[in-house]
């Protein structure tokens, strides 16, 4: 093994002094992976994310993870993850697209065992005739199997989300899984500035004895494998438990709010949100945002920005107070269902005054020209 | 009812009472503690808890595989506070061994379950509890289903970041702590009891 100083997660966050590279959003993956203190890594390739459980299986190879192996398919691996991180290690593995789809059982399991799996998604079409090209669809059928989600907009984000969510989901009071999104190929496969810490330091291990439900390490008796089933029964106790245990999901995750708080800097980025036309996005849909409202204040109309960074939980009471004041909302995405703007309409107290659109799907690009023509229709 | 007028109170609260978290009780800091959902600093809830232990008619502690298991360093020493708690308090102590659910039947008289609490606290007339030693997802599973179909109070102390799902907790729960509301309960014992 490589030999690595351990360091306060708050310093390798915010303190150590960190060098600038240019890099690919998959390159970035690697190195977080690297300063993670990862047990285990398992991985199936799938495009788009093939590239970062490569380059994660070279570090392994370097003496950077203890185990890393490639499993017969997408559900083996989200399983065999699940088998890990009840056995009380740090794991990471990625997928994307139909992976996602494929492994999908295994993601509402991971969260009602309370597993703390960080896992990469790198986005991708899900359609016949089949895709390969950007798309985050996979999103939309992602939100409601308990996990946490984030959704990274450049490889900064992705290499600091990654490293910050090993601590995030390992909190006792959280300890479900949380996913990293990115857009596939648009941070995946192109480089950019990423600040990176020194690799000879690393997280704290994972101390599974903080766990909010027993290892599978046989210390309590009697011997049992997995959570206990309470399932064979048809009867209201038993249905109580069921509903009890799923309720307690759901609030692990509304407090990992203040962590994201603390490592993160809060569930939402905001810009002018006093203006009367808000773009609210998030992933790249952001980026392109972000230029279309440098382009609109150029030509005098006064746009503000809000960025969704996380999903699950959703910045609810944020999007309520800072959709307040707008007079129309745009939400751009890169996807044909409209997710983003059902979950933000359902936070806001007027949401008539969203423009849900515009979107592209398939593998296209959105110029910023297209959000900004939304912006001019709706200033005239 | 609104996220902020949420209180986490005895019940019978109803058929599926919500998660305090969901209803945006969050946990407190490091030395609070939370009272019915609203964060107080340790020394109030101390003395809350020794109050409503020594009001009790039945109290009743539930220790938990944290500190029935002499698993690790320390846990005899904190299993033995807790028992000295218990002397002091006059409280019955009905163990939770384990989470497995009990098929056919508990026997509530000897045990308690997370998965059904209510039988062991119907069948004992148990109106204070204190939850001790419990891992915090079986410990916040178990004081919803107490909040939903019992009027039992609920104490939870924690060795992590406490639980919003009962009436009074303690976080960061050390042996120090336990002695320490132990003194507590003695001083007050004269005035209340």
């Amino acid at each position: 093994m490589i030999t690595q100083r351990i360091v306060e997660p708050e310093y390798l966050f915010f303190e150590a002094p960190r060098e600038k590279v240019f890099i690919t959003g998959s390159e970035a993956v690697r190195e977080a992976i690297k300063r993670a203190n990862v047990d285990m890594a398992i991985s199936y390739p799938i495009t788009p994310q093939s590239e970062s459980m490569h380059l994660v299986g070279d570090i392994f190879a370097e003496g950077y993870l203890k185990e890393y192996f490639r499993g017969e398919s997408e559900f083996a691996v989200m399983s065999a993850v699940a088998g890990a991180s009840m056995g009380g290690v740090r794991v990471f593995t990625a997928t994307g697209g139909p992976g996602t789809l494929r492994a999908f059982e295994n993601f509402p399991t991971w969260a009602g065992a309370r597993l703390p799996v960080v896992c990469a998604f790198m986005t991708r079409g899900v359609n016949s005739p089949l895709t390969i090209q950007p798309d985050t669809i996979e999103m939309a059928f992602m939100l409601d199997t308990g996990i946490m989600m984030l959704h990274a907009e450049t490889a900064q984000d992705l290499y600091d989300m990654i490293l910050t969510a090993f601590i995030i989901t390992e909190q006792t009071d959280v300890h479900i899984p949380m996913g990293i999104f990115v857009d596939g190929f648009f941070v995946t496969h192109s480089r950019d500035n990423v600040e990176i810490a020194a690799e000879d330091i690393k997280l704290p291990p994972y101390n599974p004895y903080n766990s909010p439900v027993p290892v599978m390490d046989m210390e309590n008796v009697p011997i049992r494998q997995m959570r206990d089933p309470f399932v064979m029964k048809s009867n209201f106790i038993s249905y109580a438990a069921h509903a009890s245990w799923q309720q307690e999901i759901l609030a692990a995750s509304e407090r990992a709010r203040k962590h994201i708080h603390k490592y993160l800097g809060g569930l939402v980025e905001t810009d002018n949100t006093d203006a009367d036309i808000l773009v609210v996005a998030s992933g790249t849909a952001f980026s392109q945002s972000r230029e279309a409202v440098a382009m609109a204040r150029r030509e005098g109309i006064d746009a503000g920005l809000l960025r969704i960074k996380s999903l699950r939980p959703f910045p609810t009471e944020e999007v309520k107070e800072m959709t307040r004041k707008a007079k129309t909302v745009i939400i751009p995405e890169f996807n044909r269902v409209g997710w983003l703007c059902r979950e933000v309409k359902s936070a806001m107290a007027a949401p008539e005054k969203v423009l849900g659109g515009p979107r592209v799907f398939g593998g296209m690009t959105m110029p910023p020209e297209l959000i900004l023509a939304e912006i001019r229709r709706c200033s005239a | 009812m609104s996220k902020s007028a949420y209180r986490v109170l005895a019940g019978p609260e109803g058929y599926l009472p919500p998660a305090a978290a969901s209803m945006g009780v969050m946990l407190p800091e490091k030395g609070e503690s939370l009272v019915e959902g609203r964060v107080v600093t340790e020394e109030e809830a101390l003395r809350k808890i020794a109050e409503k232990l020594l009001t009790a008619k039945n109290p009743t502690f539930f220790p938990g595989p944290l500190i029935l298991w002499n698993w690790k360093n320390g846990v005899a020493e904190r299993a033995a506070a807790i028992k000295e708690l218990a002397e002091t308090v006059g409280a019955k102590i009905i163990p939770m061994p384990d989470y497995r659910p009990k098929y056919p039947m508990i026997n509530p008289d000897i045990e308690i379950n997370p998965n059904h609490p209510n039988l062991t606290i119907w069948h004992n007339k148990i109106d204070v509890c204190l939850f001790v030693g419990v891992h915090c997802h079986y410990a916040n599973m178990a004081l919803k289903i107490i909040r939903g179909g019992t009027d039992c109070f609920t104490i939870a102390l924690c060795g992590e970041a406490g639980h919003e799902d009962a009436m009074i907790t303690l976080r960061d729960v050390t042996v120090a702590k336990i002695k320490q509301l132990n003194e507590i309960i003695k001083t007050l014992m004269g005035e209340i009891r």
